[in-house]
Order: C-alpha cells, then structure tokens, then sequence
C-alpha cells in the first residue's frame, strides 16, 4: 500500500543488481591470464626496437598509470571513485585519449539513430497490431505474418538485407557511414543534408523491426482483450463498439507503454550490429573496434553505460507503474 | 541481446521485448497435460503455420546436418582466392580466406545450431530448476531464488555475455574457448526469464487439489515435483525451450559479429564476422554475406513461429476465429431458444384443441 515503502524496496533490489553488475564489469576482464598491460607493451615492443630496459620503464610506467601495481580491492576502490567523478579512465588502444571522448563522440549518433527509430517504430507499431486484432480476418492475417517475419529476424539481418538490396542492388542510398568523407561533423544544414542520405538506411531497417515487435505485441494483447468478460459484458449490456474498442485500447496499452519504456532503457546497447553493419560511428563500432584491440577501459565503459541504462529505465517503469496501478504496490509490498 | 534477447536482448540482444512478448504470451496458461495430448493426436488444431515452421526448421537442420557429410569440400578447405565469384563448381564462391562459401555455411549452420540446442538445454535445465523449487516449495527459499533471478534479469545479458566471452578468448582452458564454452555461457546467462515464468507457473499449480492428494498419500517433495507438479508444466516448458534455442543462437551470433565469438570453428555469427571484417558488402560479394543472413532469418523466423503455433495449440485462449466461433454457438443458441419459444406455444395450442 505505501508508495513509500514500494519504491524503497525496488532501490535496493536495483542497487544490488547495479552493485553486481560493477563487481562484474570490474573482475571480468582482470580475471583474464596476463594483464593488458602486457598487451600494450608487447605492441610497442613489436612496433620498433625498444630496448628490454626501456620495455620495462614502460611496463612499470604503465602499470602504476593504470593502478595494476596496487592490490585487488584497492583497484575497485579507485575503479569506484573514478566513476563516482564520472571518470571512465584512458583508452588503451588511442592512448593518451579519454574514454570519456570517445564515448561522447560515438553517443549522439547512436542516440540520433535510435531514438527517433524506437518512438516511430512504436507508434506505427501499435496502431498496425490494433487494427489487424480488430479487423481480424485478411488483414489481420497479412499484418500478423509479415509483423512475425520481421520482429523474429535478428536485426541485423534485415539490415544487411537492406543494405544489399537498396544500397548495392539499387544504389539509392551509400554503402555505409555516416558522413561524406572529408566533410566534419557540425550542425550546418550542409554536413546535415549529407548526414541525411546516410541516415535513411540505418533508420529504416531499425524502425522496421520495432514496427514487427511492438505489432506482434499490440494484437495478441488485443486479441486477450477482445475475449475477456468485461468485453463480452459491455457487449451484453448493449454498449457501442466504438466505446469497447476503446476500453480495450486502454488496457492493451499498459504492457506496450512498458516496452517502450525499456526500449528506451535498451537503446544505447540494443542496435550495436546494425551499427556495425552500416559501418555507422556509434557505440557499436566503439564497441567492435575495442574488441578487435583489447582496449579493455573502452569495452568495460560501454558494458557499464548499458547497464546503467537498463537498470534505470527498469527501475523507472516499475516506479511508474507502482504509481499508476496500486494493485501491483499492494502484490509487491505482500510478497516480498 | 540483440541480441542475445533474448535473448534476451541479446536482446539482445535479442531485443529484449522480444522475450518479454514471449513471455507475457506465455504467462497465465497451465493446460492439462493429457487434455493437451488428445488434441494433439486429434491433429485437427494444428494449424498451416505449425507446418511451415517445421518446414523450415526441417530444412536447415537437413543442411547443417547432412550437408556436410555429402558436399564435396570441406569448411577449412582453401579452394581458391579471395572473394571468387560463384562458379559451377563453388556455387556461391569463395570467402574471404578462399573457402567454399556453401561448405562454410553448412558447418557453421551446425555449429551454431549445435550451440543453440546446448544453450537451450542449459537455460531451460537451470530455469524450471529454480523456477519450480522456488514456486512449489515457496518461503525464503523462494525469496532467495527470485532475487537472484531478479538481479540477473536485470543486468543485461549481452553485458555479461560480452565480458565473460573476453575472458573465455583469453582462457587457457581449451574446450571452452570453442563453440561449448560459448554455448554453456550462453545457457548459464539466459536461464531467469525462464525461471520467472516457470515459478509464476508451479505456484500456481502448489495450489490444486492433486497435490494435496499426493502429500496425504506421503509422497515426497522430489517425488511430487517430478510426477504432480513438472507433467502440467510440460507444454511449457517446451515452448521456453524453443525460444531459449531460438535466443542462444542469435546471441551467439551477436558476440560472434563483435568478434567474440569461438576461436576455432565457423557459425553463421563467425562467417557474418568475418563478411564484415573484409568489407564483403562493399566489393559487393554478396554470396559471402546473403547465405548465412538468410539462413540466420530461416531458423530464427522458423523457431519463433514454431513456437507461437505450439502456443496456439497448447492455449486455446489465443486462437483466432474464437469470435467467429462463439457467434455461430449463440446462433445456434438463439435458434434452439427460438425453437423453445414456439415449442410451448404449440403445445398450448395442442391443448387448448384438446380441450376444445
């Protein structure tokens, strides 16, 4: 019943999944045999002839910049305040550059690609698995299948499918990217309009595939709808269609507010392939290209920013929802 | 997540709303397991759907399985130079190391196949494990259970599938820095969805009277899970499994893409790596990039269908033409009650002649 209590024992279930989701992002990579600092080293090493003393003031140097020198839980001591200053630490890979860079150059493009993809993709969505449970019938079974096709291809199918056939086949749109080369990234309506013809492509294959979720999603929720008591009673009772189909909007609603909700929450980590695909400079090519070089900072800050991400718009949804429907604040104080 | 969710997101992943759908779909259906099987064996439920994703299914588990031990070249055979075009003797080419893409795309499409099967027995073993303790025997155990599903639910899966699978690459422990390794990590990540709805399941299940029967007979707790409590789940479980299956191969898939994937052998995620790697799409080589998308689109369409007709059969709640069923009934109804209506009248005018 009370709010209060509801949402402070959701905190501390978010906590604790914030506080393992840290141990792990922290441990994994460090459990690794060899540390990356020897990585490093034996890269430079290998790229011109550095003397064994020399490779060893480096190694040392590196290690005590890294904080590798000190024990265990003194790192993640570090590793924790450094994050408390909003510190994500140096790239190893373009060393001396700061995560925090590179992190801030690849967000907007992703954000830029996703958000306007995700509201899109639902509302279409929505509205086409609304009509097709209504309607029932051709239109249902057309809306339904193609819907299914879509949503139940991985992503990034769909985007190499795209790719090759609008950009390759048809040559409508560039073959990937996110800018003309030789131009820079800026507001002016110039680098813009250039951005745009590479955009079209990327968007398109995202927002196709929210479309086929959040389709399937809508009619299979209003299909429930459609055969529940309280329909068939407004039916009994005479009540108009026009006013039933709108009762049943509501309530199909809920679940779908929520997977926007977590859409949103997913966003940053949700199209790192497609990303990848279109060769497009987003956290999913930060991502890839920190693999491919062991750039252990870059791969654990991206880890950690979808994390947060996740756990945030988890968190806000069951506030909300704790707010807007009090049998769930009811269910949930009981039963934990 | 996207990935894997799914899978996830993978959702991952597998976008995550994926399995949520899957799940809510899931959520609220205990069909009796016997009631289930007449149905079944009656085979008029099964709908055209169900066939085309056997079809399909069907289809790449022939290729990934059998194509290998008949197709003339193998994965790691060096046939020829990078990106040569389809011939007749390589139908569709070459990759980017000269392999034969047709060979290449039905070793990979067993691996990852492979993986999906090993990851989806994983998940699902670990899933109804703690689903239906927690849900059956309830208490503190429950609580412990579900919150340590509940933290794993919510870091994303493709988080810890990517940091797990750096360590993995780095691993000097051999067997699992192959397609095994993956797929056990795979399977030990994506188990709490499963373990959610299984437990929502089996409490309610605790409920029924058959089980109170079983306790007054002294049976005991492993006794009732196995022989009272798992038979009702059991068309559940099945479909969990299908999208567990459906999930691990396409989060397999995403870490592959990002270049985690197994050190050792193809997948159709290795194979799509590699594509990408060596700008494939750019120099247009289409057949080193199309086969395994396609064949990526086929069993993930396949399996998701596969198990959304199954769904149908097992709840009977989602089938569509349930409208159109219950009209025909209150037709049928107004006819009998109509019938009912002139039926006294008639036998009041009887009477009434009678007595006249």
């Amino acid at each position: 019943m009370d709010l209060g209590r509801y949402i402070g024992k959701k905190l501390v279930w978010y906590v604790v999944a914030l506080a393992a989701a840290l141990v792990l992002n922290f441990l994994l990579p460090r459990l690794i045999p060899g540390n990356p600092v020897d990585t490093i080293v034996s890269s430079l090493a290998r790229g011109g002839n550095i003397s064994s003393g020399q490779q060893k003031t480096i190694y040392e140097a590196f290690m005590h910049q890294f904080g590798l020198d000190q024990p265990l839980w003194t790192q993640f001591l570090i590793y924790l305040k450094n994050l408390a200053h909003g510190n994500l630490g140096v790239s190893f890979a373009s060393y001396p550059t700061s995560v925090n860079k590179l992190v801030g150059q690849a967000v907007p493009w992703t954000l830029a690609l996703q958000l306007p993809s995700i509201v899109i993709g639902w509302i279409i969505g929505n509205a086409l698995g609304a009509v097709a449970a209504f309607r029932g019938g051709r239109w249902d079974r057309g809306v339904f299948t193609s819907a299914l096709f879509l949503s139940s291809m991985p992503y990034y199918c769909l985007s190499i499918i795209l790719l090759y056939v609008f950009a390759l086949q048809l040559g409508l749109f560039p073959v990937g990217g996110a800018y003309s080369l030789g131009t820079t990234p800026s507001f002016s309506f110039g680098f813009l309009s250039d951005a745009s013809t590479y955009y079209w492509l990327p968007f398109l294959s995202l927002v196709l595939v929210m479309i086929g979720g959040q389709a399937v999603g809508m009619r299979s929720m209003a299909i429930y709808e459609l055969g529940s008591d309280y329909v068939n009673f407004s039916r009994g009772l005479g009540i108009g269609q026009r006013k039933i189909v709108g009762y049943i909007f509501h309530n199909a609603m809920l679940p779908q507010i929520t997977g926007l909700a977590l859409s949103i929450g997913t966003m940053v980590g949700g199209a790192l392939i497609t990303e990848l695909v279109f060769n497009y400079p987003g956290m999913g090519s930060l991502l890839f290209n920190a693999i491919s070089a062991n750039d252990y900072p870059v791969i654990q800050s991206v880890t950690l920013i979808i994390t947060v991400a996740v756990l945030a718009a988890n968190f806000a949804v069951e506030v909300v929802y704790g707010i807007v429907d009090p049998r769930i604040r009811a269910a949930k104080t009981k039963e934990n | 997540m996207s990935g894997i969710n799914p899978l996830s997101e993978l959702e991952a992943e597998t976008r995550n709303t994926n399995v949520a759908d899957a799940t809510s779909v899931l959520a609220g259906l205990t069909t009796h397991p016997r009631r289930a099987k007449r149905r079944r064996s009656g085979g008029f439920n099964v709908s055209g759907r169900f066939w085309v994703a056997a079809a399909l299914v069907g289809f790449v588990i022939l290729m990934a399985f059998i194509g290998p031990l008949v197709y003339p070249f193998g994965a790691g055979e060096k046939v020829g130079g990078l990106y040569d075009n389809p011939s007749a003797t390589h139908l569709l080419g070459t990759d980017n190391f000269g392999h034969d893409v047709i060979s290449v795309l039905m070793t990979g499409a067993r691996n990852s196949l492979y993986n999906g099967l090993v990851a989806g027995l994983v998940a699902t073993a670990i899933g109804v494990a703690i689903g239906v303790l927690a849900g059956y025997v309830g208490g503190w155990l429950e609580e412990l259970l579900m919150g340590i599903t509940n933290v794993v639910l919510a870091v994303p899966a493709i988080v810890v599938l990517i940091l797990i699978s750096i360590s993995l690459q780095n691993t000097s422990v051999g067997f699992l820095k192959g397609i095994m390794g993956l797929a056990l990590v795979i399977g030990f990540t994506s188990w709490p969805w499963t373990a959610r709805a299984v437990r929502a399941q089996a409490s309610s299940v605790a409920t029924r009277e058959h089980i109170d029967i079983a306790k007054l007979s002294g049976a005991r707790t492993p006794g009732i899970l196995w022989r009272d409590v798992l038979p009702y789940l059991a068309s559940y479980i099945v479909m969990a499994f299908v999208l567990q299956v459906a999930g691990a191969i396409l989060a397999e898939a995403s870490l592959s893409m990002l270049g985690l994937g197994p050190s050792d052998v193809v997948s159709l995620g290795v194979q799509l790596h590699w594509a990408i790697a060596f700008q494939a799409v750019g120099s247009g080589a289409w057949w080193a990039f199309l086969p395994p998308t396609i064949i990526l689109t086929l069993v993930s369409f396949g399996l998701l269908l596969l198990q959304s007709s199954l769904d149908e059969l097992f709840n009977p709640r989602l089938r569509r033409g349930k409208r159109k069923a219950m009209k025909a009934a209150a037709e049928r109804r107004a006819a009998a009650a109509a019938q009912l209506q002139t039926q006294p009248a008639g036998l009041a005018a009887g009477a009434e002649e009678v007595l006249a």
